[in-house]
C-alpha cells in the first residue's frame, strides 16, 4: 500500500512548526500528515439550526446592566465556500478582549482594567446569503509573554463551520493599518503576504451608522484548505 | 479553478473557553441508552504534559460533539459507535483538536477497538503506516462501554493527523 505524507498548504494555512511563535514547539506535530483522497471523505457536517442560538447573542454590547466601554462597531461579512456561494444557516462564534486589552477570562493577568458591562463572546447563524453581523467594541492590543515587549495587534476570533467536517475553520481577524501585525508572530504565521490579507477586515461607510458605530467588514471564506503531497512514499 | 480564496487559519489562542463553553454538547446519545459509550482521553503535549487549554470536537457522521479540556488536559464524551460511512469503510469518529500553540486544528479518526476485521479493511486506516495505525484505535478501559483515546500532539506515542 503507498501512502501519501502531506504538509499544510503554505500558500493557505500557517505551518504547525511556526517557531517563532514560542506555544507551537511542543505541540507541533513532528510526523508528516497523512493524506485523506477525497473519494473517501464523508461529505456532511454538524448543522446547528436548532442549538438555540438567540438573536441577542449576537450584540456584545448588550449582554449587562451597562455598556461596555469602547469604540462600538457593526461587525459584518459573509460566510462563504471556495467557489464563492454563501453557507447559510451556519454558526458563527467570535470572542476578543475589551477595549483595554483584556480577556474575560481568569489566566488572562495582564494588568489592564476588567470591563464589567463586556465578555467578548457572541454567536449568530448566517442567513440565506450568507451574511453574519455583530455589534461589538473595538479590541485593543495586548502584551505577551512570546518574546521581549510582544504586542499582538488588535483581534477579533472567528470560529465557523462549512457545510463539511473538512471546512471547520477557527482563525483571527484584525484591522487594517494596525502597525502591530507587521511585527506578530501568529499573523505571520501564515506565510502568504495574500493570504495574510485575507485575515485584514476593511472599514466599511456601508455599515457604519451616523452618531453610533463604525463598520468594519470581514468575509469566512472555508473550504479549499487542501494539503501540500510530499513525494510519494511507500 | 476556485473563485473565493479561502481564509487562513489562526491559532485558537489560550482565551476561548468563556466564549465556547456555552454549547452542551459532550452527551452525543443518552446515558440511558443501551449502545451508550463512554470516551475518554487526554491531550498530551511533545512533553508528556497535559495542555489545558484545548478543544476537541467530534464528528460521527451525524451528531456533534465538543470538549474544553480541563487542567489535566481530560475530555471526556458519552457517544455511540456510529454506522460506517461508507461500503467497506470502518466505523469511526472524526475529531478535531484546536489548542493554543496549534497554528491551525489537527485532524484525527478514532476506530473501535471491537472492530478488528472492519479496521483491518478500513481504507483510509490503509493509508496509514501499520506500526502507527494502534494510535487510531481507541482501548477498553475497564469494560466494554467505557473507551479511551489519547491524543498526543507529538513525541513518540504521536497520534496519526490527517489532511485532504
Amino acid at each position: 500500500m503507498t501512502s501519501v505524507a502531506g504538509s499544510p498548504d503554505l500558500t493557505i494555512d500557517p505551518p504547525y512548526d511556526a517557531t517563532e511563535y514560542r506555544s507551537t514547539a511542543l505541540r507541533a506535530p513532528a510526523q508528516p500528515l497523512v493524506l485523506i483522497p477525497s473519494r473517501l471523505l464523508d461529505s456532511a457536517g454538524p448543522v446547528f439550526g436548532d442549538r438555540g442560538v438567540r438573536p441577542s447573542d449576537a450584540d456584545l454590547t448588550r449582554q449587562h446592566e451597562g455598556e461596555p466601554i469602547g469604540e462600538r462597531i457593526n461587525l459584518s461579512g459573509r460566510l462563504l465556500d471556495d467557489s464563492g456561494r454563501p453557507v447559510a444557516g451556519q454558526l458563527v462564534e467570535i470572542w476578543h478582549c475589551n477595549a483595554a486589552g483584556r480577556y474575560a477570562h481568569p489566566v488572562d493577568q495582564h494588568p489592564a482594567p476588567i470591563d464589567p458591562n463586556f465578555s467578548g463572546a457572541g454567536r449568530c447563524l448566517t442567513a440565506a446569503d450568507g451574511t453574519y453581523r455583530f455589534v461589538t467594541i473595538k479590541p485593543g492590543a495586548y502584551p505577551w509573554g512570546n518574546h521581549p515587549n510582544a504586542w499582538r495587534p488588535a483581534h477579533v476570533h472567528f470560529s465557523v463551520f462549512g457545510r463539511a467536517f473538512t471546512e471547520r475553520l477557527v482563525t483571527q481577524m484584525y484591522f487594517p493599518a494596525d502597525p502591530l501585525l507587521a511585527v506578530d508572530p501568529i499573523f505571520n504565521s501564515v506565510r502568504d503576504k495574500h493570504a495574510r490579507q485575507r485575515m485584514v477586515s476593511t472599514f466599511d461607510w456601508v455599515t457604519t451608522e451616523e452618531q453610533w458605530a463604525l463598520g468594519y467588514r470581514f468575509d469566512v471564506v472555508v473550504g479549499g484548505h487542501l494539503a501540500t503531497p510530499h513525494e510519494a512514499q511507500s | 479553478m476556485t473563485s473565493a480564496q479561502p481564509t487562513p487559519s489562526q491559532t485558537i489562542g489560550p482565551f476561548f473557553s468563556f466564549a465556547l463553553d456555552w454549547m452542551d454538547a459532550t452527551v452525543l446519545v443518552s446515558a440511558g441508552h443501551p449502545d451508550a459509550l463512554g470516551l475518554r482521553g487526554r491531550v498530551l503535549d511533545g512533553g508528556g504534559q497535559a495542555v489545558p487549554d484545548a478543544v476537541v470536537e467530534i464528528w460521527d457522521g451525524s451528531a456533534f460533539g465538543r470538549c474544553l479540556t480541563d487542567t489535566e488536559g481530560a475530555f471526556e464524551f458519552t457517544l455511540h459507535k456510529p454506522a460506517p460511512r461508507g461500503p467497506g469503510h470502518a466505523p469511526h469518529i472524526d475529531v478535531s483538536v484546536f489548542a493554543r500553540g496549534l497554528t491551525q486544528r489537527v485532524v484525527t479518526r478514532i476506530y473501535f477497538p471491537d472492530e478488528p476485521q472492519a479496521n483491518a479493511a478500513d481504507p483510509v486506516l490503509a493509508l496509514v503506516e501499520p506500526g502507527r495505525r494502534a494510535t487510531l484505535v481507541a482501548s477498553e478501559d475497564g469494560g466494554p462501554r467505557s473507551l479511551r483515546f489519547d491524543v498526543c500532539l507529538q513525541g513518540p506515542e504521536e497520534t496519526v493527523f490527517f489532511a485532504y
